[in-house]
């Protein structure tokens, strides 16, 4: 229930705006990669645009290919709705939806596309989707109540409960943990690491420990300067990249000499 | 050693060179009574009173506060008294009417049937006789209550869902498109059209759709929905826009399509607002008079039929019974029921005002653990 991702070519812009330049990267299936660097070099960019995200944002546009196990994302004829439910979606702020119940927080990507579901099947769901997330014995008796009485950290836990509810081959996560404290930070790397047995994870973080720990690949992303396209300057095993980096600008990133 | 022993509290340093608390009541009960005494040499008139004894108290407790405090803080009293007074004054004429249209509505709200009989066969003699022989007053507001309350419906049925899919275009399609930018200057002008041309559009247009001289509920609520439209749009869409674009994205992200993320995220996250924007718009043009007067014209039987014959409303009854008093030699009895009616419509818009409270209070995301 994973799939891999191949990035040709790929240009992203804002209206005339080169944003993000000739991007190339394969994703593993049923792996972490982790997407570093300095704020503005088009890392959030370019993650959106492995679920057609982008779209949302007036003027985005991508010029390229996205290769879902080989089938092109920005070919003609394809639906970014089925995109998006193949590749769900974790945003840097927590987001449940306010109207609802924690219940009805992980069933909406069921309900809100109207497929019917018996009680049973959607109970097992939420059980099944909340464990998942590790989420489950903090919350199992007060699914009635609204999401977003929860913590911070619980709330970002429902989140991902809502995305793998929908059974996605690809979990995007923009900065999950960058609105949270260190403990729910954990709770969501320990997480992460579970999650890579079933999905294909990419993430976007500026913590480079981060990085460090939840990731079997590191893309590192840089940008010469305002006004220039952000690029992707080397990916490769985390390891390898956070103790030898063919780039020099990785090695300055990484050893903390900018950035 | 230390102060511990110490039987005297002396005052803190860090409260010194303030008013004591009752300051600002000694002030007002100084100038209220200077005040009286002015007003006593030049002749008393309540409103004068109150006028002199505020300039008093506002210069009073600013000197006081200069002299003890010093600068700040008397700025600080003088805008609040500033601040407070401005309140009394928008304050005063909303309690004057309140108590006005209490005072003169009352005796004609408790007249028995003044709720459920209309004005049919109540001609002059009967008006003559009750002021001549002190017989109850005869004839009600029925027929005008049912054609306010049918109406005012029929407008809401046909501006909520004009209004609330113009702000979902605007809010959610638009983005900026040269139609969007003219929807919202149309709005805007629309916002500002008198109520008595918004009546001559509808009878224009029903003169010429149905036939001249069609005069029905149905014509006075286009008239009002004209009025309402605008007030619907502004409001829904100010209150999708406040939806924040992260529960969309939540959505899309899930793979949620446009149409259901509005019906199902956006709309409900909104409706408290939406609803008592339409309640507001409600209140707005249920006391219209003048829209009305030309498009339904004016009844004294009942019709609960919009759709044919002439219909009474509130304000109609309460403008012709001023005008055209049912016993010209003996108007009060006219006037009691006008302001019976006068009453009974503020009596409506409080309560929808508090419908809408209400609404949004059921409707409004919840929170709690």
């Amino acid at each position: 229930m994973s799939k891999r991702i191949d990035v040709k070519d790929l240009n992203v812009y804002y209206g005339k705006f080169l944003a993000v330049e000739d991007v190339n990267i394969n994703i593993e299936a049923k792996s972490v990669t982790a997407f570093i660097g300095p704020s503005g070099c088009g890392k959030s960019t370019f993650l959106r645009t492995l679920n057609r995200m982008h779209e949302v944002i007036p003027g985005a546009r991508v010029e390229g290919e996205v290769l879902l196990d080989g089938d092109n994302l920005y070919g003609p004829g394809v639906d970014p709705v089925t995109v998006r439910s193949q590749i769900g979606m974790v945003f840097q702020r927590p987001n449940p939806f306010p109207t609802m119940s924690i219940r009805d927080n992980v069933l909406a990507g069921v309900k809100l596309n109207n497929q019917k579901i018996s009680k049973g099947e959607a109970d097992a769901l939420v059980e099944r989707s909340l464990q998942g997330a590790n989420l489950w014995n903090e919350v199992k008796d007060r699914l009635a109540k609204p999401g977003s009485g929860l913590s911070g950290g619980q709330q970002q836990r429902l989140c991902i409960a809502r995305a793998i509810a929908v059974e996605p081959q690809v979990i995007l996560m923009d900065e999950p943990c960058s609105a949270l404290d260190p403990i729910s930070t954990l709770a969501i790397e320990d997480l992460i690491n579970d999650l890579k047995d079933q999905y294909t994870v990419v993430i976007v973080t500026h913590n480079m420990q981060q990085a460090a720990r939840v990731s079997d690949r590191t893309a590192f992303f840089n940008i010469a300067g305002t006004g220039k396209p952000g690029k992707l300057i080397e990916v490769g095993d985390t390891h390898t990249i956070f103790s030898n980096p063919t780039q020099k600008a990785t090695e300055d990133y990484v050893s903390g000499r900018f950035g | 050693m230390t102060s511990t022993l110490t039987p005297v509290r002396k005052r803190s340093a860090l409260t010194k060179g303030q008013l004591p608390k009752f300051a600002p009541y000694v002030v007002l009960v100084l100038a209220l009574v200077v005040g009286a005494a002015i007003m006593a040499v030049v002749g008393f008139n309540a409103f004068g009173w109150g006028i002199v004894s505020a300039i008093l108290f506002t210069a009073g407790l600013v000197g006081w506060s200069a002299a003890v405090e010093g600068g700040r803080k008397a700025k600080d009293k003088l805008a609040t008294c500033l601040v407070v007074g401005s309140f009394l004054v928008a304050l005063l004429p909303l309690i004057s009417v309140i108590l006005t249209v209490l005072i003169n509505g009352l005796p004609g709200l408790l007249d028995p049937g003044f709720l459920s009989t209309s004005m049919n066969g109540v001609t002059g003699a009967f008006d003559n006789k009750s002021v001549e022989q002190g017989a109850p007053v005869m004839g009600g507001i029925y027929h005008a209550l049912v054609g306010t309350i049918q109406i005012t419906l029929l407008a809401t049925v046909i501006s909520v869902p004009v209004g609330l899919l113009t702000a979902v275009y605007l809010v959610e399609y638009g983005e900026d498109r040269p139609l969007a930018r003219a929807i919202t200057f149309f709005v805007d002008v629309m916002t500002g059209i008198p109520s008595i041309v918004a009546g001559l559009f509808a009878a224009a247009f029903f003169f010429a759709v149905v036939g001249p001289g069609t005069k029905t509920g149905a014509v006075a609520a286009v008239a009002l929905s004209v009025l309402m439209i605008p007030v619907v749009v502004r409001s829904s869409e100010e209150m999708l826009k406040i939806v924040p674009n992260e529960l969309r994205e939540a959505a899309y992200a899930l793979g949620v399509r446009k149409w259901r993320t509005i019906l199902k995220v956006v709309i409900p996250t909104a409706i408290s607002g939406i609803a008592s924007g339409v309640t507001l718009a409600i209140a707005r043009v249920i006391g219209e008079t003048a829209p009305i007067l030309v498009t339904a014209g004016f009844a004294t039987s009942i019709n609960t039929n919009v759709f044919s014959g002439w219909m009474a409303s509130l304000p109609t009854f309460i403008y012709t019974q001023i005008l055209n008093p049912t016993s010209p030699s003996n108007p009060d009895p006219s006037s009691q029921r006008a302001w019976g009616a006068a009453l009974v419509l503020i009596i409506l818009v409080m309560l929808l005002n508090l419908g809408a409270r209400l609404i949004a209070r059921i409707f409004a995301p919840k929170t709690g653990r």
